[in-house]
């Protein structure tokens, strides 16, 4: 091939994915655009293209008929919460599984790794009998506890930790190190980007989850942000202005997280996704 | 400290018996330290569940009070017309809308592997981007984006002179855009997942195809495709249980309507178990759709498991 012919190709296939990537980012745009305008301008024709100054009052409409303020805080807490429990337990397990011999290991990894499969509709309805017999219903620990041994996580972090040396552990216990300490001193601190990955999964998770939210979070006060959403627009008068600016508030944050922590991200997924 | 000492003791005299890594009792017991956590959590809030969610669905709830009726709520199934509904539904997104999708990932990834893209970081977090949204908040997107009368893309499409299109509120149509979001979320998801695994297919091995003289085409289906094999296997199977489980679009964008057209097995389970309260009948259908999954699972890993 000429280099005249290579750098022709390059600009094409270049400029070709370029068009299809701002065809993907089109709801993106748009989604900012319409959270700063009136609801009825949204629906102009034509539609409006550009940021319009509405912003404020949509949130302030938000706050009024949904709590936003303690929704998103709602949320928030939820998340860190989950995130640094499921992420514990998750790289302890990961742990024991990866770099461990012990009666019982596979079949025990089997069990768990059961979870993916079984569809998560089945545990639907006896979970929410449990949270009810319980009194967990409208808490965060009735939305936090049920999934914090992921199985994704589990089997990510088993994957990551299995990379993971013998000989450091071994001179770890060499030095004297208890097994929790080893855990603690050796293993964790090298595992920092598998950590980072795994912390951005289980946030955006939790930040994401809607179907069990919505079933055990039964009062307004105690939703997150896509419950609140989902029940703004099942309302006779929709105030589209208003939930627009409220999935923007709560996905353009995360947009921005994931952008600034991609490079663990991606890398971690994949490292747990594509290893056999 | 001082069982660490022991355990230390027993390594060191161990090696004379020439199974110099021979465990002592702390790393014995330690192991099952390490997964008991999620194995209580899990057996808590998963196994009991399922055990729990099959007694459910053989008893129904009549003024209040479980009566069991044995396999009632699965003989009820098998003639529910809105359940074989559901279930065409589910299969038809599964038989179109999945293989389209990893179609264009499959291209997206060969593209975004190549060297003649500028860029490829940029490229691969845009795409990736879509998954990040959560699925209620892109819902809630493409509802008012598709709106028949005002929304953004009949206004676009009206420009060149296109009638416009009944998105959401023509059986048929809805299903299209069920489907278009499907697409738009999972895509990148799916393209770096098979990036990744084609980044470790040996460069030689394109090397040799094009030095016996293969074009772009034959390498792709000769050295490419099966490269992908695992991601693909991987892929298909996590895209098919999602498909199965689908909730979420379906309620935030049409609510399964118009007219049933995009009622889902997830859907009508969440009716049957939190409109109606069926609790019984709603465990039935989750079962019937576990069992599908097995099957489908199986099948996908025979299918595609093969030769790898």
């Amino acid at each position: 091939m000429t280099a005249a012919r290579h750098r022709g190709r390059s600009i094409l296939l270049t400029s070709g994915l370029a068009a299809l990537l701002a065809a993907v980012l089109v709801p993106f745009y748009w989604l900012v655009v319409a959270a700063t305008h009136e609801s009825r301008e949204i629906f102009d024709s034509p539609p409006p293209l550009l940021p319009g100054g509405h912003l404020a009052a949509n949130l302030h409409t938000l706050q009024d008929t949904a709590q936003f303020g303690r929704v998103i805080l709602n949320s928030l807490l939820i998340a860190v919460i989950y995130t640094l429990c499921a992420g514990v337990v998750c790289a302890l397990a990961g742990y024991g599984f990866a770099k461990y011999r012990f009666r019982g290991r596979e079949a025990l990894f089997g069990l768990l790794m059961l979870g993916l499969v079984i569809p998560a509709q089945v545990t639907l309805v006896p979970l929410f009998q449990m949270m009810a017999e319980w009194h967990w219903l409208n808490t965060y620990q009735a939305v936090i506890m049920p999934n914090l041994a992921l199985p994704f996580g589990i089997f990510l972090m088993r994957q990551s930790m299995a990379a993971l040396p013998d000989e450091l552990l071994d001179s770890g216990r060499m030095d004297g190190c208890g097994e929790l300490r080893l855990f603690w001193k050796v293993v964790l601190p090298p595992m920092r980007p598998a950590l980072a990955a795994l912390a951005i999964f289980l946030f955006l998770y939790q930040w994401n989850d809607f179907v069990w939210p919505l079933i055990v979070l039964r009062d307004g006060a105690s939703f997150t942000v896509p419950v609140a959403l989902a029940s703004l627009q099942g309302l006779d008068e929709t105030d589209y202005g208003a939930i627009l600016a409220g999935t923007a508030a709560a996905a353009i944050p995360m947009a921005l997280v994931f952008l600034a922590l991609q490079r663990h991200f991606v890398s971690g997924l994949l490292a747990g996704a594509v290893k056999e | 400290m001082t069982t660490t000492l022991t355990g230390r003791a027993a390594d060191r005299a161990a090696p004379s018996r020439g199974t110099a890594r021979r465990p002592g009792p702390r790393r014995r017991v330690a192991p099952y330290l390490f997964v008991l956590p999620a194995l209580l959590l899990f057996a808590v809030f998963k196994l009991y569940p399922i055990a729990r969610s099959f007694v459910i669905s053989l008893h129904r709830t009549v003024g209040g009070t479980e009566r069991f009726v044995g396999a009632d709520n699965y003989t009820r199934l098998m003639g529910d017309p809105l359940f074989w509904t559901a279930l065409k539904n589910t299969a038809v997104i599964l038989a179109v809308q999945v293989p389209v999708m990893l179609a264009l990932a499959t291209g997206l990834a060969v593209a975004l592997n190549s060297g003649l893209l500028r860029g490829r970081a940029v490229f691969r977090l845009g795409f990736f981007l879509p998954m990040v949204t959560g699925l209620v908040a892109y819902g809630i997107i493409f509802s008012v984006l598709l709106n028949k009368d005002y929304g953004l893309v009949n206004w676009a499409t009206g420009l060149v002179g296109l009638d416009p299109v009944p998105w959401l509120t023509d059986p048929l149509w809805a299903k299209v855009s069920l489907g278009l979001a499907l697409t738009w979320h999972y895509t990148g998801y799916n393209a770096v997942i098979l990036l990744a695994r084609l980044q470790s297919v040996p460069a030689e091995l394109y090397d040799a195809a094009a030095v016996d003289g293969a074009g772009a085409w034959t390498s792709f289906r000769h050295v490419t495709l099966p490269g992908l094999r695992p991601a693909l296997l991987l892929t298909t199977v996590l895209s098919t249980i999602g498909t199965l489980q689908i909730f979420d679009e379906p309620y935030v964008l049409t609510g399964g309507g118009p007219d049933n057209a995009t009622l889902t097995i997830g859907v009508y389970l969440y009716q049957n178990a939190f409109k109606y309260f069926d609790f019984g009948y709603a465990s039935a259908i989750a079962y019937a759709l576990a069992v599908l999954i097995g099957i489908l699972g199986v099948i996908q890993f025979r299918f595609l498991g093969e030769k790898t």
